[in-house]
């Protein structure tokens, strides 16, 4: 189902008279349950990319299918409720919405999907458990540590068992000991349940935990190639 | 797919309560809005209440029985019998709370120093005190007693103008049924006060038999005066005292008998409702200004919500919630301030100072504000409707955020 394939993806900002061309013919197939990492420097494109592949942004050309499902040509709203079913966000900062708790944030995209009550409790006890955050559903966003919040952000995104998670730059703002354990988490839920990881990030130790590593510069992909995943040192 | 009210709702409330201060400002500002709204229409309604009362003291009564052609011609010739049968029998039965038959002529009242001519009126003082229509104000002399009362009750100012006074005689005439002058001397037994000068000048009171006597017209009456004590509720029982009466008679309700009085209240709603509506407008500024706030405010999470799967309407139905509890708030609270105030007025607003000149429109110089629900709920559902509809534009706006800009805004 989360087979994703992109054909000559073009997408270019026009900003104070210059032309930035963010994604330059990009053409990528990933498949289901892959673990795979964007690296590359600053301004190569790798948010754009994640941005198109969960429907946040149009690119100007090319195709995007996610699960044998064509991206261009759904509404706003259509490409809201994809998200909401099959894909999950985790962000670099700012996850989580701020007048909820922790447990209220997982609960929240269950709500709206229309889970019951009583089920949605208990998956959320389970998952903050499974992200390690058991004691600490009833704290707020302004509560929670960087890393508590990305976890929390996790567990989000698992709680509705999407079969996609896009991760921008996840452990950008977490310590070395918070970021290892974030990607063990996602190790661990790509092995257990299968979930497909696209991860972007600067940080070499991050990228050694993926069996895939797509290397991007200018909008271009430079590198693609597979891996023997090793976890880092902490 | 089913509306996430609970979620929505959760939402809504607590970002309500992320500024506490601006939303209490807000609110306060709806609150007053509010109670100016309802506070404003009860004075009027109080102004207006009054005024039509003393209309219909005047007439009096909130409807009228003719024989048919009295109207084009208020002579004698075009009286009816008294009441019988089945109107008699819807006459003494609710919601009608008394009724009273007149004699009601153009007459020519005449003392030793001038004549005057005035509208004689024969009354049943008993039957017409359940209609409130005598004179309050008596200051000299005693009232009627009785249907067959022979004496005069008139108006001071038509005393002065007579150059009469209490206890002197007075001639009073009109016309028989056959064109025939009738006259009468009488005795002036009593002198009341009008509300308005213009009623002291023009009626005279006299016993209804006496009346009939001198006209020499048996039982009969030229107008039946109806009452059910709220005159804005005459519709309701109008149509069946209209049948019982028949199509020799001709029924009037008072909106019809004085149609500027009539008027005053059709256009009352209407002013009320453009006072809400422009009292609103003012403050819908200031609501769509703390709605724009609250969103710049939050843009980052709302392009969160988009990237988490809130469609575009789920979003906008959750500001248009923050919307609606901020207006239901400042609703409850303006209506308290409302009832709050407006109660200890009960027993009226002294308003002689700003009053005098303006009895001639019939206001009395106390003013007594009264609260109707239909006021409230009016304000209610301005300010829920107008409140809403300025709401939709800041709220379209949010929703139709772009995702990537909003996500990416620091
Ligand atoms: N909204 C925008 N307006 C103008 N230019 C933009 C916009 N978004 C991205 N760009 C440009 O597009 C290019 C690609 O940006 P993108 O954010 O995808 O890079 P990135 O690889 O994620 O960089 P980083 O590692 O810094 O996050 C950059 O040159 C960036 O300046
Ligand atoms: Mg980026």
């Amino acid at each position: 189902m989360s087979d994703i394939a992109c054909r000559e993806l073009c997408k270019t900002f026009h900003q104070g008279g210059e032309t930035i061309t963010a994604l330059d013919h990009v053409s990528l197939d990933i498949e289901e349950g892959s673990f795979v990492c964007l690296f590359g420097p600053s301004g190569s494109g790798k948010t754009t990319l994640l941005n198109a592949l969960g429907g946040l942004d149009t690119p100007d050309s090319g195709a995007i299918t996610v699960g044998g499902q064509r991206l261009d040509g759904l509404s706003r709203g259509e490409l809201a409720d994809l998200r909401l079913h099959n894909i999950g966000f985790v962000f670099q900062a700012y996850n989580l919405i701020t007048v909820l708790t922790a447990r209220e944030n997982v609960e929240f995209i269950m709500q709206v999907q229309g889970v019951p009550a009583g089920e949605r409790r208990a998956l959320a006890t389970r998952v903050l458990e499974e992200v390690g955050l058991a004691g600490l559903e009833g704290r707020r966003p302004g509560e929670l540590s960087g890393g508590q919040q990305q976890r929390v952000a996790v567990a989000r995104a698992i709680a509705t068992s999407p079969a996609l998670v896009l991760a921008d730059e996840p452990t950008a703002n977490l310590d070395s000991r918070s970021a290892a354990q974030l990607m063990d988490l996602f190790v661990t839920l790509n092995k257990e349940r299968g979930v497909t990881f696209v991860i972007s990030t600067h940080d070499a130790r991050v990228m050694g935990y993926a069996r895939r590593l797509i290397g991007m510069r200018d909008g271009l992909i430079v590198s693609d190639e597979q891996q023997q995943p090793h976890a880092m040192d902490v | 797919m089913s509306l996430p009210l609970a979620a929505l709702g959760t939402l809504a409330w607590r970002n309500l309560w992320r500024n506490h201060r601006r939303t209490l400002i807000m609110l306060a500002a709806i609150a007053i809005g509010v109670w100016a709204m309802i506070f404003m229409a009860a004075l009027m309604r109080g102004m207006t209440d009054q005024m039509v009362r003393n209309g219909l003291q005047t007439l009096p009564g909130e409807l009228q029985l003719h024989q048919r052609d009295y109207r084009r011609d208020p002579s004698v010739v075009n009286s009816m019998e008294p009441p019988a049968g089945e109107l008699l029998q819807v006459l003494q039965s609710a919601p009608v709370a008394g009724w009273a038959g007149r004699v009601r002529v153009p007459a020519v009242i005449s003392s030793e120093r001038g004549s005057r001519s005035v509208t004689l009126l024969g009354i049943d003082p008993e039957a017409e005190q359940a209609l409130g229509s005598l004179p309050e104000d008596l200051f000299e002399g005693r009232g009627l007693e009785g249907k067959g009362d022979r004496g005069l009750v008139i108006g001071a100012s038509l005393a002065r103008r007579l150059e009469t006074a209490l206890g002197k005689r007075v001639v009073i005439m009109s016309q028989d049924p056959d064109n025939n002058v009738a006259e009468r001397g009488a005795r002036v037994v009593g002198i009341y006060r009008g509300r308005l000068q213009g009623d002291e000048d023009r009626f005279v009171y006299a016993g209804r038999a006496a009346v009939q006597e001198l006209l020499g017209i048996g039982q009969q009456i030229s107008e039946i005066a109806v009452s059910g004590n709220d005159y804005r509720r005459v519709d309701e029982w109008y149509p069946r005292i209209a049948a019982a009466a028949g199509s020799g008679l001709e029924t009037l309700t008072w909106t019809e008998l004085d149609p500027f009085l009539g008027s005053m209240l059709a256009v009352q709603d209407g002013f009320t409702l453009v006072f809400m509506v422009v009292v609103f407008l003012a403050l819908s500024f200031g609501l769509v200004n703390t709605l724009v706030m609250a969103i710049f405010e939050r843009v980052r999470e709302i392009g969160l919500m988009q990237a988490l799967g809130m469609r575009p309407g789920l979003i906008l139905g959750q500001i248009m919630l923050e919307s609606l509890f901020l207006l239901c708030l400042g609703l409850v609270a303006g209506n308290l301030l409302a009832v709050l105030t407006i109660a200890p007025l009960a027993s009226g607003i002294d308003i002689s100072s700003v009053a005098q000149g303006m009895e001639m429109m019939g206001m009395s110089a106390t003013l007594y504000p009264a609260l109707h629900v239909q006021d409230m709920l009016m304000s209610t559902a301005v300010v829920i409707i107008l409140g809403l509809l300025a709401s939709l534009a800041p709220a379209w706006r949010a929703s139709r955020l772009d995702p990537v800009a909003a996500l990416t805004r620091d």
